[in-house]
């Protein structure tokens, strides 16, 4: 009784904090399962905003360490010779803006919350000239959009009237693992007069899960059952189709 | 587009499942056709499709197993398995194997791995490709065919010592001539994701000096054992076999496989020699270009094992 009152006046003061609250936003799903026929999915990104602004939304996947190499000719052959650690890299990266980000979001602002990839705090391993960092930073971009995980494009928000507002956020067949944080700002005279930020979690469910991690944790056992595997199925072949 | 799309656990990327069955189908028809294990195919075509490359080695290992446990066994039955001879290749292969699973990490933590394999693939591939085919293209010449099987030499290493008979092919050698064939072959497979087949085979007829019938059984029975071992150790150690990605392709090679070897029976060995010769010219020749020509994009990433696996990425 008591906890069905507490629950109650928990959902009215939710409820009135919203209404003073100048950004709402949520998720169709928090969860991203992976499972056997995990082909690539969308989310839903909706919410409503009090008072005047445009709004920006921000996917980041976890942050890691990702080594950028570079090629060069040796004797003729393309080897890579020169390479870059970069701290800080996003798995995934996805921004969304109700309008160009050039009109409404003045660079200051697109630092200090990372803003479009050209924004992205990466923190270099070792100095090298600003050239060639610029080009390291440049090239692991490059590869990063072309396996889907960042995108050139700044999707669109779309509003439903003066309040409501949507974005399709898609996700490859690549995306990786991990905790996501998805990040609305409400921007307005080149000010962030509102945020919330969303977590959201990617994982491997089923058959899909249970393999990796069982090829982790007990990876002798795991290439045993692969090799009995093939050769049952190469056995089992040569004697099913001997006669 | 995929028409059923599986998600590959281990490769953590999802491929059409029927593309990758039929690619083990076809793969699997070589396989049958020529007598190889038809991993020399398998890796690169995986590379293609966006595997990452630790991950087509080491399951193009694992795929080798099932073709040539089908073929040992057949051999084996038949009697045309050389035991002793195939027992001495696997001591090395299984040496070889495991330094190169070894060597494999360091090469991919240097970010030269995929020079490596492809050097590994262009030269070697091109080597007994070009071998095989002036070989072949002479048993076509009028005049020369009497003098086609040239074994005139003493077999590789007959010099060195532990003599041994082998009753079974019929040739007597030194113990360890096998051994350090086995071991070359063993480094070659960890690296490149082969059985070897293609690189056994010659080296038996032309190094060893062994007879044809002999040979295609017992280079499979070092191979199903070199795989396995290949595939137990990147398991363990790299986590890169997909036991997924290698069921579909297993599937889709079982079933070709026969048809493929009744295809090469009507054929003939000299036609099939020359179509095989062309075959591995080919890879060797796309992987070689591959080398020499400028890279679409100078710079590619690796993404370190703090964040998802230890993998490298190539778009």
């Amino acid at each position: 009784m008591i906890r069905a009152l507490a629950i109650v006046l928990f959902v009215l003061a939710g409820t009135a904090a919203a209404r003073a609250q100048a950004l709402v936003a949520d998720l169709s799903s928090h969860l991203i399962a992976i499972t056997t026929g995990f082909s690539g999915t969308e989310l839903l990104l909706f919410g409503a905003k009090e008072g005047e602004g445009d709004v920006v939304v921000i996917v980041r996947g976890p942050d890691g360490d990702t080594t950028v190499r570079r090629k060069s000719r040796v004797a003729g052959i393309w080897i890579n010779r020169d390479d870059l650690r970069f701290a800080g890299v996003p798995s995934f990266y996805r921004v969304a803006a109700s309008r160009p980000l050039a009109d409404f979001v003045p660079a200051s602002l697109r630092q200090r919350h990372q803003i479009g990839v050209e924004y992205l705090r990466l923190q270099p391993a070792r100095e090298l000239n600003s050239e060639d960092t610029a080009a390291f930073r440049a090239g692991m971009i490059r590869n990063k959009e072309a396996v889907r995980l960042y995108d050139p494009e700044v999707g669109r928000v779309s509003f439903l009237g003066n309040r409501l507002f949507r974005t399709r956020i898609v996700f490859p067949a690549n995306v990786p693992t991990g905790n996501y944080t998805v990040e609305v700002l409400l921007v307005n005279g080149g000010q962030v007069i509102a945020a919330q930020t969303t977590p959201m979690y990617v994982s491997k469910v089923g058959v899909g899960a249970d393999i990796y991690d069982f090829a982790h944790d007990y990876a002798a056992l795991y290439g045993l059952i692969a090799i009995f595997l093939a050769v049952a199925a190469g056995w089992g072949a040569g004697v099913v189709f001997r006669k | 587009m995929a028409l059923v799309p599986v998600y590959l656990p281990m490769a953590e990327t999802a491929i059409d499942g029927l593309l990758l069955v039929g690619i083990g189908s076809g793969v699997g028809l070589l396989s049958g056709l020529f007598g190889v294990g038809g991993g020399f195919l398998i890796t690169p075509l995986l590379i293609f499709l966006g595997v990452p490359p630790a991950v087509a080695a080491a399951t193009g290992a694992n795929t080798v197993i099932a073709s040539s446990a089908s073929g040992a066994l057949a051999h084996w039955q038949r009697g045309t398995l050389d035991v002793k001879m195939g027992l001495l290749l696997l001591a090395g292969g299984l040496a070889g194997s495991a330094a190169s699973v070894r060597l494999f990490g360091i090469l991919a933590a240097m970010g030269q791995i995929d020079l490596v394999v492809s050097l590994s693939y262009v030269l070697l591939l091109g080597g007994v490709g070009a071998m095989m085919f002036a070989e072949s293209v002479r048993g076509f010449l009028p005049g020369a065919r009497k003098a086609a099987p040239a074994v005139p030499r003493a077999p590789f290493g007959a010099n060195m010592p532990w003599k041994t008979a082998f009753p079974r092919s019929g040739v007597e050698t030194s113990a360890l001539s096998p051994v350090i064939l086995g071991f070359i072959v063993g480094v070659m497979t960890g690296l490149m994701g082969v059985g070897g087949g293609f690189l056994l085979v010659p080296a038996m007829i032309y190094l060893l000096g062994m007879p044809t019938t002999t040979v295609v059984g017992t280079s499979l029975f070092q191979i199903l054992f070199v795989s396995a071992n290949v595939t137990f150790l990147q398991a363990w150690s790299h986590h890169t076999v997909d036991v997924v990605l290698a069921a579909l392709l297993v599937a889709g090679g079982v079933v070709a496989a026969p048809y493929g070897a009744k295809l090469g029976a009507r054929l003939g060995a000299a036609r099939l020699r020359v179509l095989l010769a062309l075959l591995v010219l080919t890879v060797a020749i796309g992987l070689g270009v591959g080398l020499v020509r400028q890279p679409a994009d100078l710079y590619s990433i690796r993404i370190d094992v703090s964040q998802s696996g230890d993998k490298d990425q190539t778009p």
